[in-house]
């Protein structure tokens, strides 16, 4: 029987993709292993293997399709010896597409087929036809009660259903209230709204924003609004850092320590000794957690991405370096080589801008983190020591903190110790 | 609290109540000198002699009449059928002459009977010894039917069931009889007809189970806890008078159901459950209501046909976590 291939969830908050693009045309032969596709994802691109063998019968949706929901029929893989003519007869349920994919030739969803009941609830079904929303009794109630505008929403249950989750989703995100009954069918919410126009004359280009700008801008304008922020700045004396560096660096060529790498050796030992700092804010509780997962924003093409150093606390410096070394090429490298668990999760930030020759700035929060580390450049500045001037490699380093969870005096305790471990690097040791 | 297997807890049940009314009495194949076929009747013959506790020919058809007379004429007879599928030949017995006979007398001719013994599957004993029959007796008007998990159920049960001046069908589990836990002391403990039990709390989604099930789902609602699904078990004890309230109120808190049973899943418990929270909880749904219940085949006797004939673990992690809209 003919083998529908569906969009697969990469990662487990995916809900929806795109179609980078395809790596095999209809007709092609197909054995398992075979990548199929290349998926977009909320964060990276991703190949699709193929499962089972055959011949591309279909592919029902077509390169650079965007938003193309979990679940939905992408294509279809006929096994040896069956022909075209049984595509006719599928149900391929194209019609669950955002509106904004460009139409996929489709064969006219066929009730009489005699396809085998598909009891899972997952299975593809056509979606709703316009105007008539699928939601469950509860999602439908809520929704009269708090006012929330069902035809605004995008169900996640199966078949695109509108739940429970999605209306407190909406509640808690401020949901488009029910437009006067006369208003034609929203557009659903997360379609973007028609770019403006640019100033006359102006010449300009308008490039669509990739999955993971868009996860940033999202995940950081919350973060921005949501979280209440307060900065502490430190400066830290780099002088006996730098030159342990240098005589460790010296020992050998089987490594090369960077000053991040003793940032994160310091912040990592810092939050094992002040597990405040180590949390989360979760609404009604605090979650502090048991182990030290440093995420470390590293720049790529079109965003950034926050790689995690699990453990760090239990890790020496050269571990850390080549972890750290390993993680960003593989992040660099495109498509996204690195997997989900390696990006998701983390206790702890830290971004480091000194290359630059970033003096100090403060850093976005990273949710659901309560503090982020903002470090500078280390520059020679005059300093006063026992009332002379002196001359001291400083840099200066930033905590974004989330007042909810880690108040002044914590924050403050938290880069006191850090400022002892870089000051006095040897004490790293300890 | 003492620590009784079910069969020893279904034992005590009964002998305490022929310690208080001397017109209750035992019969059935088995049950006086080889102690019960299943060793529930252990002790009873030596105890209350051979009046009260009787064994009989091997004809279900004979002694669930000989039984039923004995109740309309004031005694009140326990019936044990060796399993519940032997009882097929009484069943006219059970619903023509128990059941209905209060109604068609006006009123004028009660009959307090248990009939009890294992209902369901055991291991391995093919399509015709295999069947529950909670959803056969619980269509009938006019008979309770109770069916425990635990062992202080068990005894609580049986001893108002016992009581109880209706017919009632008491439909034990072979698998559990070994199984024990903690049960009041003394003769005054009962346990009400007709009362669910939540045996473990929860607000994501409502798993409802009687008999051998109930452990299938506190394993299920383990699993399910790994998972971030917080479920909440109600142990319905009784089948006829369902508590449909119990049912209610959790399900208005989790805004899901799962429902378990051994039997098929045609016009089952299940089905039952679904109706009556489509009826009563409409608005209540954020899912459609699941049924997790045997396959709807004569149930196979090679083992591992049986086992997926059979509910299992995985199969209640599957409807919960397709209710609760996990993937």
């Amino acid at each position: 029987m003919a083998v529908r291939v569906l969009m697969p969830a990469l990662s487990p908050t995916m809900t929806e993709g795109n179609i980078a693009k395809w790596h095999k045309k209809e007709g092609d032969k197909i054995k398992s292993g075979d990548v199929l596709a290349e998926i977009e994802t909320d964060k990276a691109t991703m190949e699709v293997e193929a499962v089972d063998e055959g011949v591309l019968g279909r592919i029902v949706v077509p390169d650079g399709t965007q938003g193309v929901k979990v679940n939905t029929v992408i294509a279809v893989i006929l096994e040896d010896g069956e022909n075209a003519s049984v595509l006719a007869k599928m149900d391929l349920g194209g019609a669950a597409l955002a509106p904004a994919a460009p139409a996929a030739p489709m064969a006219p969803a066929n009730v009489a087929a005699p396809q085998a009941p598909a009891p899972q609830m997952s299975a593809p079904a056509p979606a709703a036809p316009q105007g008539r929303v699928f939601a469950s009794p509860l999602a439908r109630r809520m929704a009269e009660q708090s006012g929330v505008d069902l035809n605004a929403l995008r169900g996640t249950g199966p078949h695109g259903r509108v739940v429970k989750a999605d209306i407190e989703m909406a509640l808690s995100s401020g949901a488009p209230a029910r437009a006067a009954a006369a208003a034609p069918m929203a557009a659903p919410s997360y379609m973007a709204a028609p770019l403006p126009p640019g100033q006359p004359g102006a010449a300009y280009e308008d490039v669509p924003a990739s999955n993971m700008r868009r996860v940033v801008a999202q995940r950081l304008q919350e973060s921005k609004q949501q979280v209440p922020h307060f900065y502490l700045t430190i400066d830290c004396e780099i002088d006996a850092l730098l030159k342990l560096r240098a005589d460790l660096n010296a020992r050998s060529d089987a490594y090369k320590l960077s000053v991040n790498d003793f940032v994160v050796r310091a912040s990592a030992l810092a939050l094992r000794k002040l597990p405040k700092v180590n949390a989360s804010w979760l609404g009604t509780a605090i979650r502090y957690y048991k182990t030290v997962d440093i995420s470390v924003a590293v720049a790529v093409e079109d965003g950034l991405i926050t790689p995690i150093i699990r453990n760090a606390d239990q890790k020496g410096l050269v571990a850390l370096s080549e972890e750290m070394k390993g993680l960003a090429a593989r992040a660099r490298e495109k498509p996204m080589k690195l997997q989900p668990h390696e990006y998701q999760g983390g206790t702890f930030s830290i971004s480091n801008l000194g290359m630059y020759g970033i003096k100090q700035f403060e850093a976005i929060i990273n949710p659901p983190q309560a503090c982020i580390l903002a470090v500078g450049a280390g520059e020679q500045r005059a300093t006063v020591k026992d009332g002379a001037l002196a001359i001291a490699t400083v840099m200066s380093c930033t905590l974004s903190v989330d007042h909810r969870v880690v108040d002044g005096a914590a924050g403050a305790e938290f880069l006191k110790v850090f400022k002892g471990l870089i000051d006095d690097p040897l004490t790293m040791l300890l | 609290m003492v620590a009784l297997t079910v069969r020893e807890a279904l034992r005590d049940a009964m002998a305490e109540e022929m310690r208080a009314d001397p017109d209750v009495f035992l019969m059935g194949e088995e049950v006086a000198e080889y102690q019960g076929a299943y060793k529930v009747s252990q002790g009873l013959l030596q105890e209350f002699g051979a009046k009260r506790v009787i064994d009989t020919p091997i004809t279900e058809m004979g002694f669930a009449g000989v039984g039923t007379g004995a109740a309309m004429m004031g005694l009140k007879p326990i019936v044990e059928f060796m399993t519940f599928n032997f009882a097929m030949q009484a069943i006219d017995h059970i619903l023509n002459s128990a059941a209905k006979t209060l109604y068609m007398s006006g009123g004028e001719i009660k009959c307090p009977i248990v009939f009890r013994g294992p209902n369901g599957a055991a291991a391995r004993v093919a399509a015709q010894h295999s069947q529950c029959y909670a959803s056969w007796y619980g269509h009938v008007p006019g008979l309770k039917v109770i069916a425990p998990w635990s062992a202080a159920d068990a005894k609580g049960l049986l001893k108002s069931a016992i009581r109880d001046p209706n017919p009632v069908v008491f439909l034990e589990n072979e698998l559990l009889y070994g199984q024990s836990s903690d049960v009041p002391d003394g003769p005054d403990f009962t346990v009400p007809i007709g009362k669910a039990n939540i045996v473990r709390q929860g607000r994501d989604v409502t798993i409802t189970a009687f008999s051998i099930m109930v452990s299938k789902a506190m394993q299920a609602a383990e699993k399910l806890a790994a998972m971030g699904i917080d479920a909440e078990i109600v142990d319905l004890r009784t089948i006829r008078p369902l508590d449909g309230e119990t049912v209610l109120a959790s399900v208005k808190k989790t805004n899901r159901l799962v429902t378990c049973e051994e039997g098929w899943p045609f016009a089952g418990i299940g089905a039952e459950l679904s109706a009556l929270v489509m009826e009563r909880a409409f608005d209540h749904l954020d899912a459609p209501v699941m049924r997790v219940a045997g396959k709807d085949v004569p149930l196979p006797y090679a083992a591992n046909l049986e086992k997926m004939a059979l509910p299992q673990v995985d199969d209640i992690i599957a409807a919960a976590k397709a209710v609760c809209y996990k993937t």
